[in-house]
Parts: structure tokens; C-alpha cells; sequence
């Protein structure tokens, strides 16, 4: 086999490889409730943003 | 667990947070330096201080000192926040940010004393690239070493970005600065020439030197954008899936696009056509990724009219869809035959440096200085608006004249008489562009005086600040 093959094969692959990760991202029900939470994690840690604005437990957060 | 192990590690984040700002103003100044010097060639004051030697310690400050202090701080500060867990390995994190800092010192000494391997982006002399290679690695180490120590089952799309950026960023470095350096009298000397030659030393160099745009000055700003364009605006990022796809369309298109910084050279027609199809499909996940930022915004644009922050984060966005709609179009064989070795292609960079990634690492920057020093928000929020406006239209007159000086140049360049001789000397296209490299320092001087509110603003914020680390805190409703 040349090698020119090889790349070839390689560049199919990669291509089905990246369908298959648009399929994953779409096409599988499953994942909608995986993505939600993990869309969230940047909100999961509210108490360390109040203490590093420098506010009290009970304040809410002025900015934005 | 210890009362330490229980707080974030905010002490690196604060201390590359805060040499950001120094290294853009200092980056940025010579930038402005390198802009009269081209209005006045008067200034250029021995061969130290002259244009050919100042010019790539303007692009490494602005790169590797500001750009890459900014990368350090916010993806050390979102690895630590989303993982919810401490950084890993405290005193390596130390080591990445005094070794960081030698790096920037070395290269501020040794490219005016004109040592450099004479590639772009990548000049600096070999002693200098190892010490990059071990930074790099601790950087990797502490990086990954704090996900795999998560307490949460995600690993947040914005860490993507940035783990794509250590990584890709190290291959490119270990294969583009391959060099031998030269033994003189028995002695190695900082003096190097490249492992390659000829036309494959070309393409590895441009195949670095457009991942380097690709990944460290792309993936890695997304990864801020991904964090902080949806914490400021209080609401998850427009679409997660869309996040999965941009990423991984990223990933598999950019390492091919870098042929087309060689167009019309001794590199094979077939390499110069898949570097351009490549960068024509780019197009599409890079407009999927702005898209997904703008989107954020989606039915809270109220907040753009007072909020500063994000009138940076949702301006630098835009940026990065005309630059990233310009870019394409450039690698067009037949385009870029006009605006190739014109001063389209420097419009084109600083609308993506200043545009793109200067905007989004400033606003990532007024969101982290409060926070990392106690403060409820910056010194003056009135002062952050009037940076942003200063900074816009320091952009819009860099990168217009820029456009008309090199159409213009293209134009000239191209022009022939009847008889086959050229209708413009040189120097002809030199002195038209005259004007507009007067335009040009006035945008940069702008830009730069932006960076000294900021200065001020952060100083400022800074004064009376307290240096408490956030506790860390069990996410809930995630499970390790």
C-alpha cells in the first residue's frame, strides 16, 4: 500500500470521526440533560463569588 | 481537609492578572514606537533601538507577555472555578509565573541586542526556547493536574479550549524551533540555525506560525469568552451542543490553514490550494463560536447599554466575526495576490489583536480585578466606558487606514504600462501611504492610552483591596 494511501484513509477518518462528534452533540437524545449541566457549571459556585466581590452571604450581587 | 486545600488559589491568577496590564501597556508602547518610527524614520536611534529589532519585541510583548499573561490568569482562574477544585501543584503554578516572566525579561534583552532565529513569532534564541519548553510543561502539569483532580463529573467547555491551547501550543513550539546551534571555539553560543531548509523550513514555520494564531491566540481567548461572556450576563452560554461542535470543527480544520501565508511562493500549487480551502471552511465554526457568544446575550441586550464588561466581551465578539469573515477571504489565492505583503494583512491582525483578543482579554480582566482583590466592582465603572470607547475608535482608525494604505499599495504594485514596465516606482506607494501611517499612530496612540486608564483604574481598585482567596465549595446537584 502507498502511503499516499494511508492519508487518504486518514483524512476519511477524521472526517467520519467528526460526523460521529456532531451526531454525539445532536442526534443522541441522552445527552441534552449531560449538556444542560454541564452549560451550568460556571453558575454552580455562587457562594464563592459573593465572597470574593467582598459581599455578606444574604447581599445579591450589584454588577450585571 | 486543611484550611488551605479548602480556598481557590488566587495569589498566580492576581499576579499574572496584574502583569497583563503592565505587558500590554509595555507591548503596546513600542507597537506606538514602531508606528512613528515609520512616520519619522529620524527615529530610529542606533541598531537597538531600530524599527527591524523593535518590531518583534513589539509582537512577542503583545503575544507572548500580554496575550499569554492573560491565558495563565483566566484559565487558571476557570480551571480552579468549574472544576471546584484547588489548583494542583501550588508551588509549580509559582514557577510557571516567575519562569513566564524571565522569559519576557530574556526577550526584551536579547532581540534589541538582535539575537533572534529570524522566524516570526517564533524569534527567540534557542537557551530561551527551552526554558519556554519547561514552563510550558509545568504550565501543562498544573493545568491538567487540577482536572483530573475535579469534584465534578464535567469538564466545562471553556477548559477545552484552553487544555487544546497548552497542548497544541507545545507541539508547535518543540517542532518549529528545532535548531542547532552553533559552536564557536569549543563554546555553544546563543547563535542557531533552523533544523530545516528551503521551502519545508517555510511551511513548518507558517504552519506554526498560523496555529499559533489558531490556538493560542484563538482557542485560548474562546476559552475565556466561554466563561466569561456567560458569567457576565448571568445566563448559560447560548448553546452547549453548538459549543461541543465548535470546538471539535476547530480542532480538525485549523492545523491545515497555514499554507496560505505562502501563496505564489516555491510551496507546491496543490499545498497552496488545500491551505486556502481549509481557511475558507474555517469560516463556518468560526462564525458558529460567535454566534454562540452573541447569542448569550439573547434577551438581555438591555445590559450591553451600562455594563462596560460586557461591552467589551460582546464587542471583542464582533471583532472576531469580521476578522475571522476577512481572514478567509484573504487566503483566496486570487485576493490575496492583491493584499498579500500590503498593509491589508497588518489591518487585518490588529483588527483580530486589538479587536478580538485585546477587547476580550480586557473585559475578562475588569471581571477578575475586583474580585481577586475584594472589591465589589472596579474603582471607576464611568472610566471602564470611557476605555472602551477610547479603544473602539483607536481600532476603527488602525485598521481603516490600514485597509485604504494597502489596497491602495496592492493597487499600485500591480499597475503596469503598455509596454510591460511597472506604472509605480516603490517609493511612489511609500509616499502615498504617508497619510495613513499618521492615522495608523494616532489609533495605536489611542489604544494606548486606553491601557493607562486601565493601569490607573486597576491601581486603584487595587489600593486597600484585601488578597482572600474564595473558599472552595461542593457544586450542588454535581456528583464526582
Amino acid at each position: 500500500m502507498d502511503i499516499n494511501d494511508l492519508r487518504s484513509i486518514m483524512t476519511v477518518v477524521s472526517l467520519l470521526t467528526f460526523l460521529g462528534i456532531v451526531w454525539w452533540a445532536y442526534g443522541m437524545k441522552g445527552n441534552k440533560q449531560r449538556f444542560e449541566e454541564a452549560a451550568n457549571l460556571p453558575f454552580s459556585d455562587e457562594g464563592a463569588d459573593r465572597a470574593e466581590l467582598g459581599l455578606s452571604r444574604n447581599e445579591q450581587r450589584k454588577t450585571s | 481537609m486543611s484550611e488551605t486545600q479548602s480556598m481557590y488559589n488566587y495569589k498566580v491568577v492576581r499576579q499574572f492578572a496584574v502583569m497583563t496590564v503592565i505587558w500590554g501597556i509595555v507591548g503596546m508602547l513600542v507597537g506606538v514606537i514602531i508606528a512613528s518610527q515609520l512616520v519619522w524614520p529620524e527615529l530610529n536611534f542606533g541598531p537597538w533601538l531600530s524599527y527591524g529589532r523593535l518590531r518583534p519585541l513589539h509582537t512577542n510583548a503583545v503575544i507572548f507577555a500580554f496575550g499569554g499573561c492573560a491565558l495563565f490568569a483566566t484559565s487558571y482562574y476557570v480551571v480552579q472555578r468549574t472544576c471546584h477544585a484547588r489548583l494542583f501543584a501550588g508551588g509549580l503554578a509559582a514557577f510557571t509565573f516567575w519562569g513566564w516572566q524571565l522569559v519576557i525579561l530574556l526577550a526584551a534583552i536579547s532581540l534589541p541586542l538582535g539575537f533572534t532565529q529570524g522566524k516570526e513569532y517564533a524569534e527567540l534564541e534557542w537557551p530561551i526556547d527551552i526554558l519556554i519548553t519547561v514552563v510550558w510543561v509545568s504550565y501543562a502539569v498544573v493545568f491538567f493536574g487540577t482536572i483530573a483532580k475535579r469534584t465534578v463529573s464535567h469538564i466545562y467547555v471553556a477548559n477545552w479550549f484552553f487544555g487544546a491551547m497548552i497542548l497544541t501550543v507545545a507541539v508547535l513550539h518543540l517542532v518549529n524551533s528545532a535548531a542547532v546551534p552553533v559552536l564557536a571555539a569549543g563554546i555553544l553560543t546563543p547563535k542557531s540555525y533552523s533544523a530545516y531548509a528551503g521551502v519545508q523550513d517555510a511551511m513548518i514555520q507558517w504552519w506554526y506560525g498560523h496555529n499559533a494564531v489558531g490556538f493560542f491566540l484563538t482557542a485560548g481567548f474562546l476559552g475565556i469568552m466561554y466563561y466569561f461572556v456567560p458569567k457576565q450576563a448571568g445566563r448559560p452560554v447560548y448553546s452547549y451542543r453548538l459549543s461541543v461542535v465548535h470546538f471539535w470543527a476547530l480542532i480538525f480544520t485549523y492545523m491545515w490553514a497555514g499554507p496560505h501565508h505562502l501563496h505564489y511562493t516555491a510551496l507546491p500549487d496543490w499545498t497552496q490550494s488545500v491551505g486556502m480551502i481549509f481557511s475558507l471552511i474555517l469560516l463556518a465554526p468560526s462564525w458558529g463560536g460567535m454566534i454562540n457568544g452573541i447569542m448569550t446575550l439573547s434577551g438581555a441586550w438591555h445590559k450591553l447599554r451600562d455594563d462596560p464588561i460586557l461591552k467589551f466581551l460582546i464587542t471583542s465578539l464582533s471583532f472576531y466575526g469580521m476578522s475571522t469573515f476577512e481572514g478567509p477571504m484573504m487566503s483566496i489565492k486570487t485576493v490575496n495576490a492583491l493584499s498579500h505583503y500590503t498593509d491589508w494583512t497588518v489591518g487585518h491582525v490588529h483588527s483580530g489583536a486589538l479587536g478580538w483578543v485585546a477587547m476580550v482579554t480586557i473585559g475578562s480582566m475588569y471581571y477578575l480585578l475586583p474580585r481577586l482583590f475584594g472589591k465589589p466592582q472596579m474603582h471607576s465603572v464611568k472610566l471602564m466606558t470611557v476605555h472602551f470607547w477610547v479603544a473602539t475608535i483607536g481600532i476603527v482608525l488602525y485598521i481603516a487606514s490600514m485597509w485604504i494604505s494597502g489596497v491602495m499599495q496592492g493597487l499600485m504594485w500591480r499597475s503596469g504600462n503598455a509596454d510591460g514596465t511597472l506604472a509605480y516606482s516603490f517609493v511612489e506607494s511609500v509616499k502615498v501611504t504617508y497619510p495613513f501611517y499618521a492615522i495608523r499612530l494616532v489609533g495605536g496612540l489611542l489604544f494606548l492610552c486606553g491601557m493607562l486608564i486601565m493601569a490607573y483604574n486597576m491601581f486603584k481598585t487595587m489600593a486597600g483591596g484585601s488578597t482572600a482567596d474564595a473558599p472552595v465549595l461542593l457544586a450542588a446537584g454535581q456528583h464526582a
